[in-house]
């Protein structure tokens, strides 16, 4: 007989650190969760730190300059030299500018009227007028404070307008689609984005793993059914989530934030379920691609995270630099800001933005393929 | 139409491999219609992996074959069909009720009458009356027969049972095995893998297989004829003291303790009544010779398996 083994008996401190002990050995083993221990942080610094800009600068501006001399362009000048506007496009007729900011591919419009010069000269007040599209108040707020006083002192430097006393011109600014500058309606359109982000990638990407832990994915395989088939079941259900929850939001929104949809409410029922199949593909084949529920939701996580940070949702897409900006038209999320925002406080229509359905089609076809190429 | 052969698996040199370990190796069987074919080999030999290949869950890496006629490299759809197959873990869904299981699998299947169909299995698993339990509060040996429902629901002509009485109690598992004998009167052809003994003498015809490599088949009198062990039993007095004393000597294969007595076997009867011969007079001790159990067969087969493949 062996002798039974010599026990130190079992503090409190002992038992804690072998269970500490144990907790370090399994975390070690879960590379992805040990990645992402490095990763997360390491992604929220520098999306922080370098993409996030509260005080936009470049914002993209449309000029329409009707008569071309000094004057025009030492305003324009000045108006670059804020860094606050990029002109981005040379326009001809104010119907260009409506289109570009429906579209949202400029975020102002300034407009230099015929005989500016010669009205100045003669005293007459003309008015540089313009137009910026304020459904994000952050966006436009600081650029369009700072623009009087950038006129004026270009002005002042061309000897056109006197030192002091009355400016011998007026800014007429036109806030698009946000006059009163009300946040709410900002973030309202932006949360039916987020938050039908977030759900549907959890809900399809604990689908598949969920299956395969509790090992019903083995005899559900070893059936008559395939994997599209078992794809389409899996996320149909949640399309529906997805509607309902996207009503929700958006019906509690214009009841007490009184957020006005001014657009087609079915063209924006047609684009939310592009967007709700795409979120839902990604989710899936994060599903397939992770072992566990675990590293599943974590996928998730790593995912939602530049959704949230890069799309436009909480700060100005056009204040983010370049790089930042590339990530963040890659994500669906910020195309269906631009989207839902447009219709909802635009009233833009379909063909404003038939390259951001397009792109959620293509997103939606190529994670649908990536996830064949997998089996 | 499926012209029904006589074999309902015939499959030559399977062999699958994962990375570089070959799982399982060159591996040929024949199991003819309307038995039920035991499987049976230590754990990790590979059973789990041949019963996937056979169902079209995993495509061999060599090796071609049939099941029910098909070719289960190309038509695994169609095996799938009239094929059930029932996981080593439960797979049914804990959070659906019996009756939702069944409907879902026989809308799988397609069949006609999904909600009459999984009421007359409720009917025959015994089940009336827990139609709305959900299926994982169900008992282990519930759980298993339910399992069993839902594989045989689409009527199949072939059942795949992996492991499948691990952790049910002995009057469950007795009751598994007279519905499986059931089954086969009715025509159906069940490969049933298991590591109880009184399981595998329970099957017309059993295979063994170690480390990937089928080593033998048959019915269970001919492989306990065909592995030329003699065993002797000793009964009565300190066995475990004999064991040990037993355990190595030239001509002894093999000492296994069961209960009070021992069962001590060699493949060369001669040898063995020599290394024993100078216990036999032990006081207390009596030594009869007996037939070896299938258990006693199987162990000598292992043991013969890992010296050469190891």
């Amino acid at each position: 007989m062996k002798a039974p083994r010599a026990h130190t008996g079992g503090g409190f401190w002992r038992r804690t650190r072998a269970m500490l002990i144990k907790e370090f050995i399994q975390l070690k083993r879960d590379r992805l969760s040990f990645g992402m221990i490095i990763m997360i942080p390491l992604l929220q610094l520098l999306l922080f730190g370098y993409a996030i800009n509260t005080t936009p600068r470049d914002l993209p501006t449309a000029v329409l300059l009707a008569e071309n001399n000094d004057v025009g362009r030492s305003i324009l000048a000045a108006i670059e030299n804020t860094r606050y506007f990029k002109v981005t496009r040379q326009v001809r007729s104010e119907a260009e500018f409506d289109r570009l900011l429906t579209t949202g591919q400029v975020l102002f419009a300034i407009e230099i009227p015929a005989g500016f010069e010669r009205a100045l000269r003669r005293g007459d007040k003309p008015a540089i007028l313009i137009a910026a599209d304020a459904t994000d108040p952050v966006a436009a707020g600081s650029a369009m404070s700072s623009l009087g006083q950038v006129v004026r002192t270009a002005l002042q430097h061309d000897r056109l307008v006197p030192d002091s006393g009355a400016p011998p011109f007026e800014i007429r600014m036109h806030a698009r689609y946000n006059p009163a500058a009300e946040t709410s309606l900002n973030i309202v359109p932006g949360l039916v984005g987020t938050i039908l982000t977030m759900t549907m990638l959890i809900f399809t990407a604990l689908s598949v793993t969920r299956e395969i832990e509790r090992g019903t994915m083995e005899s559900l395989l070893s059936m008559p059914i395939t994997p599209v088939e078992i794809m389409l079941g899996k996320i149909v259900p949640y399309v529906i989530v997805g509607f309902v929850q996207a009503a929700l939001i958006i019906g509690i929104g214009i009841v007490l934030f009184g957020v006005p949809v001014l657009g087609s409410l079915l063209l924006l029922a047609a684009l939310s379920t592009l967007f709700i199949t795409a979120n839902l593909s990604i989710g899936y084949t994060f599903s397939t691609v992770a072992q566990n529920q675990l590293q599943a939701m974590q996928m998730s996580i790593m995912f939602f995270l530049p959704n949230i940070l890069l799309s436009g949702f909480m700060f100005p897409f056009a204040g983010m630099p370049a790089w930042a900006q590339w990530i963040g038209e890659t994500l669906p999320l910020t195309h269906y800001l631009r989207i839902v925002r447009a219709i909802m406080l635009k009233g833009a229509t379909f063909a404003d933005l038939h390259y951001d359905g397009l792109t959620l089609v293509a997103m939606t076809i190529a994670v649908t393929r990536f996830r064949r190429t997998l089996d | 139409m499926n012209t029904a052969p006589e074999i309902a698996i015939d499959v030559r040199g399977l062999t699958k491999r994962f990375g570089n370990r070959t799982v399982v190796h060159d591996l040929s069987m024949q199991v003819p219609r309307g038995a039920i074919y035991g499987f049976l080999g230590p754990n990790g030999s590979g059973k789990t992996t041949t019963i996937r290949m056979l169902c079209g869950l995993l495509t061999p890496d060599e090796g071609e074959g049939t099941c029910l006629g098909y070719d289960i490299r190309t038509e695994a759809d169609k095996i799938k069909l009239r094929v059930g197959y029932m996981t080593q873990r439960f797979s049914l869904y804990e959070d659906l009720s019996v009756r939702e299981n069944l409907e879902f699998v026989a809308r799988l299947y397609g069949l006609a009458d999904p909600r009459g169909d999984a009421q007359g299995m409720i009917e025959r698993l015994g089940l009336s009356g827990r139609e709305e339990q959900l299926a994982g509060t169900l008992s282990g040996g519930w759980k298993q027969r339910l399992a069993l429902g839902a594989c045989t629901l689409p009527s199949p002509e072939l059942l795949l049972l992996d492991e499948p009485t691990a952790g049910v109690d002995p009057k469950a598992r007795r009751e598994f095995w007279n519905e499986i004998h059931a089954l086969a009167a009715e025509g159906l052809t069940v490969l049933v893998s298991t590591h109880y003994m009184d399981e595998a003498e329970r099957c017309h015809e059993i295979a063994y297989i170690a480390y990937g490599e089928l080593l033998t088949h048959g019915t269970v009198s001919r492989l306990i004829e065909r592995s030329g062990l003699v065993t002797y039993t000793a009964s009565g007095g300190d066995v475990s003291e004999l064991a040990h004393e037993l355990t190595d000597k030239p001509g002894i294969d093999m000492v296994a303790p069961f209960g009070a007595s021992l069962h001590v076997s060699g493949r060369d009867p001669a040898a063995l009544e020599a290394a024993i011969a100078p216990y036999r007079e032990r006081p207390g001790i009596t030594w009869t010779r007996t037939e070896p159990s299938l258990e006693d067969v199987f162990i000598d087969l292992m043991s013969q398996a890992r010296d050469n493949f190891q």
